[in-house]
């Protein structure tokens, strides 16, 4: 019995800093999140259109746009929260940060106009 | 002179698509794309000239963007005509078009300063009016390959927003 400890609690110890390491990683992790699951929302830029046009997200949230045209657009949040250029075949992209529904458009095609309501 | 010029070429194509889809008098594809082609080449140079005289921001980002996004269709325009083996024909509505825009160009020319900008802004506005009726009203309806038909529909909705953009910039100037 005795002699098992040390090997135990050499393995423990390993076993230990493993899970610390992780521990601390999920931790981070939830902590950059606001301690809930952030996710990545995909609009695409396609046609002079935001495909889809009206998306729901929650605060913590990513917006990313993916410019599928042969120009570049832009969101443009009309509160002047953000400013995004997306050149072609790239994409841009914002964390959402409070609540309320964002209207935005492109600044260079301002027939291109989206929304996006952000919940808590 | 410009609008009431394309106008007419617009109505008078008209005329001749519609019903009779074989009227030899019909704009073919090779027509078409050197059309749509040449209005594109037209907003670049006057862009280039806005961006030689204009010292306002507003009006040197709207230029900035023309010749980006015009260069942008155009070179999708001639990679098509490439892939297609069709070549360009030059004919009377590009040599109108190209006519009337150099014409303008000069009036420009002789413009300083804001009225410089309300001019070039106005005529971008006036400019992009015309090319958009055109496009919906005879070149997108009177093409015939679905590839053309395609890249048409999409400058139509691209050139939109440039109006749009440009009714934007010339409310600023006011």
């Amino acid at each position: 019995m005795p002699n098992r400890l040390p090997h135990n609690s050499n393995n423990g110890s390993r076993i230990g800093r493993f899970l610390d390491v992780w521990g601390l990683v999920a931790l981070v992790l939830m902590l950059a999140n606001g301690g809930a699951s952030a996710e990545v929302i995909q609009i695409q830029m396609k046609q002079v259109a935001y495909a889809p046009a009206q998306v729901t997200a929650h605060i913590g949230d990513t917006i990313e746009w993916a410019n599928d045209d042969i120009v570049a657009h832009t969101a443009t949040a009309r509160n002047g929260a953000w400013d995004v250029m997306v050149m072609p075949n790239n994409k841009g992209s914002v964390v959402l940060k409070s609540a309320g529904t964002i209207d935005y458009y492109c600044r260079l095609h301002p027939n291109m106009v989206g929304s996006i309501a952000v919940s808590q | 002179m410009l609008t009431r010029l394309v106008a007419a070429a617009a109505v008078m194509c008209l005329c001749t698509s519609g019903v009779l889809a074989q009227n030899a008098k019909k704009l073919t594809d090779p027509q078409i794309a050197h059309i749509a082609y040449t209005a594109g080449q037209i907003d670049i140079a006057a862009a280039q000239q806005a961006l030689n005289k204009s010292k306002n921001k507003d009006v040197r980002a709207f230029a900035d963007d023309m010749v980006r996004d015009h260069k942008a269709v155009n070179d999708k325009a001639l990679a098509l005509v490439k892939k297609l083996n069709v070549t360009p024909e030059d004919n009377d509505t590009s040599k109108a078009l190209s006519k009337q825009a150099a014409d303008k160009r000069g009036e420009l020319s002789k413009l300083n300063g804001a009225a410089f900008d309300k001019a070039y802004i106005s005529n971008e506005v006036a400019y992009h009016k015309t090319v958009n009726d055109a496009l919906q009203n005879t070149l997108i309806p009177s093409a015939s390959n679905a590839e053309l038909k395609d890249l048409l529909t999409t400058g139509l909705k691209i050139f939109q927003g440039h109006q749009q953009h440009a009714e934007q910039v010339a409310a600023q100037l006011k």
